[in-house]
Order: C-alpha cells, then structure tokens, then sequence
C-alpha cells in the first residue's frame, strides 16, 4: 500500500513543476519578427488554398507517374519553374487574359488526360502542356501575394507547397503498377475533369468576366476563386 | 570595332552600372548573446537567403564531381570572408540592394542546379567566388551597421560554417549515383530557382 502511495506521488511529481510554471506566466515578449514567420506559413498555405490549384497540381503529379521514366520527374520540375516565370509576370504588373479560364482548363485538360491515360510519343508535349497551365496558376498567384510579408520566405513556402502536391500526385500514382491502381489513378482524373467542367463553368459566367477587371484581380473575386477557400 | 573590343567594353559597362547604383545595406547578423563567432555560426540558421545560396552552390558543386566539389570548399568560405571584409570598410556603401543579388543568385543556381548543366571546374570557381564575395560583402556590411567591433570574429564563424555546410552537401550530392537520387538533387534547385524568380519579382514589386 505504502509502495504505491510512493509510486503515485512519483509518478504526480510533475504536476506541482507544471502548476508553478503555469501560474508564473510572464507577459509575451516574443514576436514574430514582421514578414518573417508569416510570409513562409502564408506562403505554403497559399496553394493549398484553391481547390482549382491542388486538382491541376496532383493531376500533374498523376498524369507524371502514369507516363513514367523522364516524365515523372520532369514534369514537376517544369511546373514550378514556369509557375515561377508567370507568377514573375504577375508580380509586375503584366495582365494575362482569361486567367480563371486557363486555371479551370488546366483542371479539365490534366483531369482528361489522367483520366484516359493519354501517352503522347514525345516527352515535349506534356511538358508544353504543363508548362502553359503551370504559367496560367503561376500568374494567378503571383496577382494575389499579400503585401507586407517576407517575399523570400514566401516565395519559399509557395515552392515548397506546390512541389509537395506534386509529391502527393506521384506517391499517388505509384499505385498504377497495379491493375486496380490504374483504375483509381483513372477515377481520380475523372474526379478532377469533373471539377474543371465545374470550374470552367463558373469561370465563363457573366459575373466573373464583369469582376475581371483590366489589372488581373479576377482570381480574387470571380466565382471560381470561391472554391478555393472551401 | 573588333569582338574582344566590344566584350571588354560591355564588361566595363557592366560593371560602372554594378558601382555606381548604390543602395543602403539591409543585411544584419543576429545577435545570440553567445559571442561573435557563436553570432557567425548560427547566422545560416537563421538566415535563408544566405543559406539556400551556400546551399544550391554545393549541390552544383557536388553534381559537378570530386574536383569541382574540392575548389568550391576552399574558395566559396575564403570569398565569403574576403567580402565580408570588404564590406566591413565599406562604410555602409553597398552596389545594390541585397534582395537583388540574393534573389538574382538564387535563380542562377538554382536553374544551373535543375538543368544539371556541365560546367568547366574553372568556372564553377569563379561562381564560388563571385557568390562568396556578394553574399559576404552584405554580411561584413551587417556586421558593420551592428556595431559590434569584433566583426571579424563573427565573419569567420560564418567562414566555418559555410565550410563544414558546402564540405556535407556537396558530399552528399557527389555520392548522388542512382538516378533517383540526381533527380532529387535537380528538383530541389528547380524549386530554387523558382524561389528566386519569385523573389525577384516581389523585390520589383516593391514588396518586402
């Protein structure tokens, strides 16, 4: 009995430590130094943001894993690079017309070809195709980078969080060397062709070309930016 | 006019615009409390641009082999605390602001990194230095505006550091054989460099 009395005040023993610590709670010194911590979280949860930028995003991690070899890596390393050239334009003020259409096509057209499994016989072409819908998302990011934040740490997180879906596509399309693999990855592109259709939709409506206005703000105010936040 | 006429002329051009746009130095080393080379040690920990710099120029120098790996060991730290130096007597005069040279050298490395482009040792020297003497200048600058008097003792914690840093990556980048594992390598300065092409047009924008 005694024993255990000793054992439980042992195993008790940190509470009391805890209790003063917590009842000695000093005023917060500590800041975030401005734009520091925050522009990198921003940054990274930016992509993460827009269901239209995770379905283009993982779908060329898909379509990548589907084509094999070169294509999985090469893929994804023209992406970001060619995100960055237009978020690069978008920074400086260069407009880009039919920025939401683009975005949704991305998503119809990478959805279609996972979803059909599309094998072109020269690597160029879906590197043309990803490098065209990853300038469209670049562009579109670049227009909605929040002032006041560190831009080399968001900069950094943003890349960090774009590749990662790519990763995710990838680890996801390494299921296809098996059969039912193959037919998930194929389901998922359907999923994410549908999505495009619906993004697409929203993009054409008269409401988001009327919020469009000439300076590239569309992302942030037309219908299919609404899905981003869902 | 003849062809070496017109590079040597380009290249005196070049660099009158380099010394004659001057900017106000922004760079600073954080203080640890430790002492000032302590303050050197940590300054890669706590300063990405810095870093990932040191950092894309030791996965190209690995990528490159043995050789160019060696010479960029021994002559990125040496440059590094040369500008160092140089900038602390500059008197807080600086070519440009160090958001361009910072983000400028991020998409060069980082392209360079990605295309796994076979560069001449020589010239992967000559990046060494180069980026060396830029990044150290604006640290030595830092170190100037702190004020701390034994600046020199912090520059050469931050020499150190860069050493044993380029000494383990681009080890680890040279015993990249597998595919997968230059692949990696590749990915990791293509994300650099879009890094840096991002960062340049948020430093154009004017945002910070």
């Amino acid at each position: 009995m005694k024993t255990n009395s000793i054992q439980t005040s042992r195993r008790f023993a940190w509470l009391p430590v805890a209790i003063i610590l917590l009842a000695l709670v000093p005023k917060a010194q500590a800041h975030v130094v401005p734009g520091e911590a925050g522009g990198f979280e921003s940054g990274f949860h930016h992509p993460w943001s827009g269901l239209d930028h995770i379905c283009a995003m993982v779908a060329v991690g898909l379509w990548g894993a589907q084509l094999g070899g070169r294509a999985m890596w090469l893929l994804p390393v023209v992406f970001p690079l060619v995100m960055s050239v237009g978020g690069f334009l978008g920074l400086i003020g260069v407009p880009l017309p039919g920025q939401e259409i683009g975005i949704a096509l991305s998503a119809l057209l990478l959805g279609t070809m996972v979803c059909l499994e599309v094998k072109p016989k020269k690597l160029i072409w879906p590197a043309i195709l990803v490098g065209v819908f990853g300038f469209y998302h670049g562009h579109a990011h670049g227009v909605e980078l929040p002032p006041g934040e560190s831009g080399l740490l968001y900069s950094i997180g943003f890349v960090i969080a774009t590749g990662t879906l790519h990763l995710c596509g990838i680890t996801i399309g390494l299921l296809h060397r098996w059969a039912a693999g193959r037919m998930t990855i194929r389901a998922a592109g359907a999923a994410i062709l549908i999505c495009g259709v619906y993004f697409l939709w929203a993009a054409v409506q008269p409401d988001a070309n009327k919020s469009a206005p000439a300076k590239v703000k569309s992302s942030a105010v037309a219908p299919a930016n609404l899905c981003r936040y869902v | 006019m003849s062809e070496r006429i017109y590079k040597r002329t380009i290249l005196v051009a070049a660099c009158l615009t380099f010394f004659l746009c001057p900017a106000r130095a922004d760079a600073h080393l954080v203080t640890t409390g430790l002492g000032p080379v302590y303050d050197g040690i940590v300054h890669f920990f706590l300063s990405p641009g810095d870093a990932l710099a040191a950092l894309a120029l030791a996965l190209l120098a690995g990528l490159r082999g043995p050789a160019a790996g060696r010479r960029t060991l021994f002559i990125l730290p040496v440059a590094w605390l040369a500008g160092g130096l140089a900038g602390l007597t500059m008197m807080g005069w600086t070519p440009l602001p160090e958001e361009i040279v910072g983000s400028l050298s991020f998409l060069l490395l980082g392209i360079l990194v990605a295309t796994d482009i076979s560069l001449p040792t020589a010239v992967m020297a000559a990046l060494a230095a180069l980026l060396g003497g830029a990044h150290g200048f604006f640290n030595g600058l830092g170190v100037h505006e702190a004020g701390t008097g034994r600046g020199v003792l912090e520059l050469f914690g931050v020499a150190v550091t860069l050493f044993v840093l380029v000494a383990l990556v681009s080890a680890l980048a040279v015993t990249a054989k597998p595919m997968w594992a230059r692949i990696a390598v590749r990915v990791i300065g293509s994300w650099i460099g879009a890094s840096g092409l991002l960062w340049t047009g948020w430093v154009l924008h004017g945002l910070k």
